[in-house]
């Protein structure tokens, strides 16, 4: 589903990935950890297609196709869904106005007609059910007033509307009390299929508790230093990240 | 008087004013009046504060005459400005003059509409003729008093409601340069209540016009007036539009004034008397420039007595090279305590080229007062647009959606949903998209 190779890009001129591999399968869960600064929200960026990143070298193969050609709006179009690690609040955007925006876009993008307004309702009560969201979303602006947890579920619930194939997490447990994380945590196994794929990207193994990873892999300085299954990120909770660090700087000295 | 940079014009009004036979009508003595008072200021000076980078010298530098020639009105020209789903009763003019309007005679008891050439032999109008705008000293309305040749009264009676709005549909079209001066007026009556919607249009294969509007408005004990402008006119066009409220006790007068691209120059005027007790007063205003458009809006809301209340909300949208220019004043009269005014004027830039002057003024002589200004300029949410984009929302349709949400503070406040949806829409059809640019 998604094919990495070698990718290398950079901010502000500043070189963030240095060569980073990763293959994503359907069905597979992914959790990406690492250290402060290793490029985890790069990473997440570069393939949503944030333009303040620079692509300098490497491919990206999303289902077949080179993803770091298209637009934003066409990734999303072809199935892949960034949740921000800070959701935006656009005061006059209405949630629903929005939500049926997106949904009609990407409907367009397949050929196909837009919703009728009674199913796309049907299908918002549905989605907002599955991922335990019951915020009011009519007549009130897209994120607005919502709370940090709010904010994060709501992301979720666009993921359960837009039903994307590849889903990266950035974050998504960032500034959750307990509750609202298995909230989330919940929400997002209510969604895992045989078809679809997530990359979780978290700096702790909390999350991982929740949603359980089928590989862990471990950025530093830019590229993928260790990979493991859901062990690994025990490992790493135990021993800190000192002791990667340590080991891979050692290589590098060689 | 600065003859120099407009002799081309100003020789048109003198020789105008000798010869023409406007002298000869019912109000002569005040049309002299006004002309000597206009020739004492002249046109204003680069450094006019009020006047201050609104280039109103480039516009009565070029060759406008009062004696231009009109082009004839098609019949099909006011549907430019038909909006969707509003069933209005519908006037125009042409140049300012009122066209035919005797199939609207006596079908609404209590309401008139007469052309100026009529109205100036009414006692009624006679009564409020040049007793409001002609006390500010704004040159260009004592221009309008002496040249006027065109031009409404609207009459509503005591207690008269009109159910549908009025459509006034200006259309300026020339043949050759023209200067015309439209006067009009709007009485609403005690308990009286309308609804009256001015479109402002220009009909095609028009040369270049000034439209110079003087609008007295006066809102009777308890009347209510709901007044939208809505200029979508060519670039060919240019107004100046000066616009005087004065309210009565209990009356309600809410303004919204919509700038679309199209005219090169439009300067408003906008004034609200507040001339009595428990009134209150609204000006919205919505502009969305292109090109190198120039529009300027300059609002005064004058508090002369106890317990009134005004809200005033701009919203700007500046594109490619145009110009935006607003300046709000608030007067909070000595007598005037208890008062509650409100002003805010947003904006937002699109490009290198726009340019925005904002100038919120708050003067109070009353100490038992609240009032609030505020005023913000900015640029476009690359934040916001991403998050959309990331959604699968196109990058065109993200920048309507985060257009209309700039905007939709005052849209929303407008009271008739059916223009609140024709100016959402101008606003999405004025944009200056991605796809164009590229084009």
């Amino acid at each position: 589903m998604l094919r990495i190779n070698n990718l290398q890009a950079s901010v502000d001129t500043k070189q963030i990935l240095t060569g980073l591999n990763l293959e994503v399968k359907p069905g597979e869960v992914h959790a990406i950890m690492g250290p402060n600064g290793s490029g985890k929200s790069t990473l997440a960026s570069v393939l949503a297609g944030r333009d303040a990143y620079e692509v300098e070298g490497g491919e990206v193969y999303f289902n077949d196709k080179d993803l770091l050609d298209m637009s934003p709006e066409d990734r999303a179009r072809e199935g892949l869904f960034l949740a921000f690690q800070y959701p935006v609040e656009i005061p006059g955007v209405s949630n629903i106005n929005f939500l049926k925006t997106a949904v009609n876009e990407i409907r367009e993008y397949k050929g196909l007609p837009p919703m009728e307004a009674k199913a796309f309702l049907a299908r918002v009560k549905e989605k907002q059910k599955l991922v335990e969201f019951d915020a009011k979303l009519t007549n009130r602006s897209l994120n607005e007033g919502f709370s940090g947890g709010e904010k994060k579920r709501n992301e979720v619930f666009q993921l359960a509307m837009l039903e994307p194939k590849l889903s990266i997490l950035d974050e998504t447990d960032s500034g959750l009390d307990i509750d609202a994380l298995r909230v989330v945590a919940h929400g997002v196994n209510q969604l895992r299929s045989a078809n679809n794929a997530f990359i979780v990207i978290t700096h702790y193994q909390r999350l991982l508790d929740y949603i359980v990873p089928d590989f862990v892999h471990v950025l530093y300085k830019g590229k993928i230093v260790r990979s493991g299954t859901k062990e690994l990120a025990l490992e790493l909770e135990e021993k800190g990240y000192d002791w990667l660090k340590e080991t891979v700087d050692a290589q590098n000295a060689i | 008087m600065n003859t120099e940079i407009s002799n081309v014009l100003l020789k048109s009004l003198e020789h105008g004013f000798q010869a023409d036979n406007v002298q000869r009508d019912e109000i002569h003595s005040l049309r002299k009046v006004a002309f000597d008072r206009f020739m004492e200021q002249g046109f204003p000076e680069v450094k006019h504060e009020e006047w201050r980078n609104s280039g109103i010298q480039r516009v009565v530098n070029k060759a406008f005459s009062i004696h231009g020639q009109e082009q004839v009105l098609e019949a099909s020209t006011p549907n430019q400005a038909a909006i969707p789903n509003l069933d209005a009763l519908t006037i125009a003019t042409l140049n300012g003059k009122l066209q035919d309007v005797t199939d609207l005679e006596g079908q609404i008891p209590g309401l008139r509409i007469l052309p100026f050439e009529q109205a100036k032999q009414d006692p009624t109008f006679l009564a409020h003729f040049a007793k409001y705008a002609d006390k500010t000293s704004n040159p260009f309305v004592a221009l309008n008093t002496a040249f006027s040749q065109g031009g409404y009264f609207l009459h509503l009676a005591p207690g008269c409601k009109l159910e549908r709005p009025l459509h006034i549909i200006h259309v300026a079209g020339a043949e050759s340069a023209l200067m015309y001066h439209s006067r009009n007026l709007i009485l609403v009556e005690a308990g009286a209540e309308a609804e009256v919607v001015e479109s402002f249009i220009s009909q095609s294969g028009s040369v270049e016009t000034l439209g110079n509007h003087v609008t007295e408005v006066l809102v009777e004990e308890s009347g209510v007036l709901e007044h939208y402008y809505i200029q979508t006119a060519g670039q060919e066009s240019h107004y100046l539009n000066h616009t005087e409220i004065t309210q009565r006790k209990g009356s309600l007068y809410n303004h919204y004034n919509c700038n679309l691209p199209g005219a090169q120059f439009v300067r408003n005027n906008i004034n609200v008397r507040l001339q009595d007790e428990n009134v209150e007063s609204h000006l919205y205003g919505i502009n969305l420039t292109a090109g190198d458009q120039l529009v300027d809006n300059h609002t005064e809301v004058d508090h002369l007595l106890p317990h009134c209340e005004s809200y005033e909300w701009y919203k700007n949208i500046i594109q490619e090279s145009s110009t935006v220019i607003f300046n709000g004043k608030i007067f909070v009269r000595e007598d005037a305590q208890k008062t509650n005014a409100f002003q805010q004027n947003n904006n937002m830039l699109f490009g290198d080229q726009a340019l925005i002057f904002t100038k919120p003024q708050l003067e109070i002589f009353a100490d038992d007062v609240k009032c609030s200004h505020g005023c913000t300029i900015g640029q476009f949410d690359d934040e916001a647009l991403f998050y959309l984009q990331s959604r699968g929302i196109g990058r065109d349709q993200a920048q309507v959606l985060l257009v209309h949400a700039f905007a939709f503070d005052v849209t929303e406040r407008f009271k008739n949903k059916a223009v609140k949806q024709y100016v959402d829409h101008l606003i999405e059809a004025g944009m200056i998209l991605n796809h164009q640019l590229q084009a």
